[in-house]
Parts: C-alpha cells; sequence; structure tokens
C-alpha cells in the first residue's frame, strides 16, 4: 500500500523534532538483534529491501505510529518469514522450531560480515537508454498505486527539473510484488517549494527526490 | 532541545522502553529471543554472523569515518574535488573498516546553499559513514516537517541560517544516499586532518548542525 501514513512528508501534527544528546547505537539489546537478523534475512535475497519496506508500510497504521522503530522491524520481519513459509505461526507461538528450515540459496556467515557492505547494490545493467537528461523539465505522474512506491504523495503531479541521472536501478515498485528487479533510470528531481506546498513557501527553497523513470512525463 | 529520546517516538501499548517499563521490555525481548532461536534452529541464520553485524553497528560504523571524509575533504582540495564527483569511489580510497556502499553522493555546504538530508518515507541514511540513524531521523516530527519547514526544524537544532542562504532539501526516495560537507569554521588555518575531524559533528553532515567552531573544543582538541 502506497498511501499509508509511512508517507509523511508535509504533515501536520506531529510536533518539535527533539534530538538526544549522546544517543547509543541500539537503546536495548534486543534492537541490535532484530537489526542483525534483519539484515542476515535479507541476505538469502528470499525478499528485496522494497519487499521489506512494504511490510512494515502495511502495518496497521496505529500500529505504525505507535511503536518504537526497531518494534516495526520486527513485526516485519516476523510477518515476511511467515509469509515465505520459512516460519510457521505455530512457530511463533511455541518460540521453538517445530520441524526442519527450508533449503536457502544463501546463508550469511560470520566470515562475510567484514566483506560485505551495509547495503547491497541495486545498480542494475541498462536496458533502455535514459529517456531524461540534466536540465529536462518534467512532471511527476499522479500515482496512487495500492502496492509499494517510492514517489512521496507530496511530490505526486508536481513540475520539477532533472538535476541528476543516477544510474539505472532495481525498480522498488515491481520488485515489492515479487515481479523482479524490472531495472529503470533513476534521476534526482528538484522542485520548488512553491511548486510542493503553494505560492507561501518559502522562495529560496528546493527540494529533490530520487525518482524512478515511470514516476516522469515530460512537461 | 530536550535531551531525551525516549519521548521522541510514541510507544505501542505493551512495548515500552525504558526502565519504567521494566515488565512490558522484557516481553518485547522475550519475542525477539524466540525469533531469534525460530531463524537459528531452522539453519536460517548463524548466530556468530548477528554478533558481528551488532558488533559493526556499535564500534566499526559512525560518524567518526564521516568527519575523516570531511576533514580530508577541508584539507585536500583534490579529494574534495573527487568525493563531490564520486563519493563512494573517494570513500573507499581512504581504506575504511567498513566498505561504503554504492551511490553515496556528497553535498557541499556554502554560503549560498544549505544541504539537508531527510528520508520521508523510511529511514534511508549513509551508515557505513554516519553509523545507525538516530531516532530523531527516523521520527515524525523529522520526517514530517523536513520537507515543507526545514527552517523550523533547523531552528530547533539551533541553527540560525543567513537570510542569504537558500535552503536546499535531499529526499532519500531511492538507494542513493547523501552526505553533507559542512562549511569549514574559520579559524583553522594549518589545522591537521585529525584537528579538523574533531569539528565535525554528525549532525553538521546531515545538515541539521553546522561543523563546531575552534572555541567549541576543548583546548587539548585543538592541537
Amino acid at each position: 500500500m502506497s498511501n499509508t501514513v509511512h508517507d509523511m512528508g508535509g504533515m501536520h501534527g506531529f510536533g518539535p523534532v527533539v534530538a538526544e544528546a549522546h544517543e547509543p547505537p541500539f537503546h536495548e539489546a534486543w534492537e541490535g538483534r532484530v537489526l542483525a537478523m534483519q539484515r542476515a534475512m535479507g541476505y538469502t535475497r528470499l525478499w528485496t529491501i522494497d519487499g521489506g519496506r512494504a511490510s512494515i508500510e502495511s502495518l496497521p497504521p496505529v500500529t505504525y505510529l505507535a511503536a518504537s522503530y526497531y518494534e516495526k522491524w520486527f513485526l516485519g520481519l516476523e510477518k515476511r518469514c511467515v509469509a515465505h513459509g520459512l516460519v510457521g505461526e505455530d512457530e511463533i507461538a511455541a518460540g521453538r522450531a517445530l520441524r526442519p528450515g527450508v533449503r536457502l540459496n544463501r546463508k550469511l556467515t560470520a566470515e562475510d560480515v567484514p566483506l560485505t557492505t551495509m547495503r547491497d547494490d541495486f545498480a542494475r545493467p541498462a536496458v533502455a537508454p535514459a529517456r531524461f537528461r540534466p536540465g529536462d523539465q518534467v512532471r511527476t505522474r499522479n500515482l496512487n498505486p495500492l502496492t509499494h512506491t517510492r514517489l512521496p504523495r507530496y511530490a505526486r503531479d508536481k513540475r520539477g527539473v532533472v538535476e541528476a541521472v543516477r544510474g539505472c536501478h532495481v525498480f522498488p515498485d515491481s520488485a515489492a510484488t515479487g515481479a523482479g528487479d524490472d531495472p529503470q533510470w533513476l534521476y534526482t528531481v528538484v522542485f520548488s517549494a512553491r511548486e510542493l506546498w503553494g505560492e507561501a513557501a518559502d522562495p529560496t527553497l528546493k527540494v529533490s527526490i530520487e525518482a524512478f523513470e515511470p514516476y516522469l512525463t515530460a512537461a | 532541545m530536550a535531551a531525551d529520546a525516549h519521548h521522541t517516538h510514541a510507544h505501542a501499548p505493551g512495548s515500552g522502553h525504558g526502565p519504567e517499563h521494566g515488565s512490558e521490555l522484557s516481553e518485547m525481548q522475550l519475542r525477539v529471543r524466540a525469533l531469534e532461536s525460530i531463524l537459528t534452529e531452522k539453519g536460517y541464520v548463524d548466530p556468530a554472523a548477528l554478533d558481528g553485524i551488532v558488533e559493526a553497528c556499535e564500534t566499526k560504523i559512525g560518524p567518526h569515518n564521516g568527519a575523516r571524509i570531511v576533514a580530508r575533504a577541508w584539507a585536500d582540495p583534490d579529494f574534495k574535488r573527487r568525493l563531490l564527483e564520486d563519493a563512494t569511489a573517494a570513500a573507499n580510497a581512504l581504506g575504511f573498516v567498513s566498505p561504503v556502499g554504492a551511490h553515496l553522493t556528497a553535498v557541499e555546504n556554502t554560503p549560498q546553499t544549505h544541504h539537508m538530508v531527510v528520508c520521508t518515507l523510511c529511514s534511508c541514511y549513509p551508515w557505513e559513514v554516519l553509523g545507525l540513524p538516530p531516532v530523531w531521523y527516523k521520527s515524525a516530527p523529522y520526517r514530517s516537517r523536513a520537507v515543507i519547514d526545514p527552517k523550523g526544524v533547523l531552528a530547533e537544532f539551533g541553527v540560525r541560517l543567513p537570510p542569504e542562504t537558500a535552503i536546499r532539501v535531499w529526499d532519500s526516495t531511492a538507494e542513493t544516499r547523501f552526505l553533507v560537507v559542512p562549511m569549514r569554521p574559520s579559524g583553522t588555518d594549518g589545522w591537521s586532518e585529525e584537528q579538523l575531524a574533531r569539528l565535525v559533528t554528525r549532525d553538521s553532515m546531515v545538515g541539521t548542525g553546522l561543523a563546531k567552531s575552534p572555541a567549541e573544543i576543548r583546548p587539548e582538541a585543538r592541537r
């Protein structure tokens, strides 16, 4: 789902930004285990990063807003493990494995950890030339899919300018639904704050998004 | 700013943070431990690999890496040029303890333009060079307001920019990542990279802060 509470840009009412001095990497030990499990299970390539995001975005809105960051990760991970048939609901309820696991293509070992980057590389070979160049005027599409997208609501149906071509990447909207990589060109597209937020906006402010080619039309 | 992030995100009933929710906290601990047992028993994860990931997050990745990159950029114009062209390649050439992933872009603050980075949709952040994102970066207030009211957000961080400085906000909506190169503070001519790195804060590399001035760090650190 795309039009859910995770898409927060421009929303009002959440109050001030409050920073914690000398914040530790994890506030509780279990948060580190959740992050590590998330990364280790991501390494199996049973789902993509966007499949992971989609499972968190589709949490009930009240849960999404009320849960802490790593609680959301945990809930999304648990849901994904069950959805992919890796773990049974009965095993979650029992708190232990009740049958052997399915075979995985890849498993992260302790030796792999220092050699792998914290993030995967999502660049893919281009299947077609890039449609836009830096300086091109574009308009974002007015998309409201029921599935995952990375085009934020505040930047839909807006006029912007292509600032940079970032290469060809896995297309999240396809990858999240299991439709494969479907590589698409990625651009940095800049908007004036007045285009996004209206005439009262700061005339000096510009906001950019990273926009995949299917999000854009020539303007 | 209040100094307690335990209040920056609301909590689901029965999922508290902090000592005042001791019994509820153990519920979360138990659920996480149970899932780790299941994934381990089924052969999906190696607990030693999980230990290694946690250790890397706590010790290897962090803003000290980004600070070294910025300090080098301040000290070495040729490095700065390469950094602004291809930050992944430039950062990896420095040989950090944790490899820097693809598509890192460095953007330079100037008197004309102040850059600020957000992920309105989730929490995208350049982990390898800045560490794990702080709670405020992942919080609803920051994600909602950074793109519509960055000046208001900056004011909450104690940052007031000159009126002639334009603001540019980068919403990290894909797998590209952004590192802000803050302006080099005055009074630092002839400083070594090690000295300069002490002026580079995490927030200054996200764009919610400025680099420290020499007067803001302890006298022994200036030497």
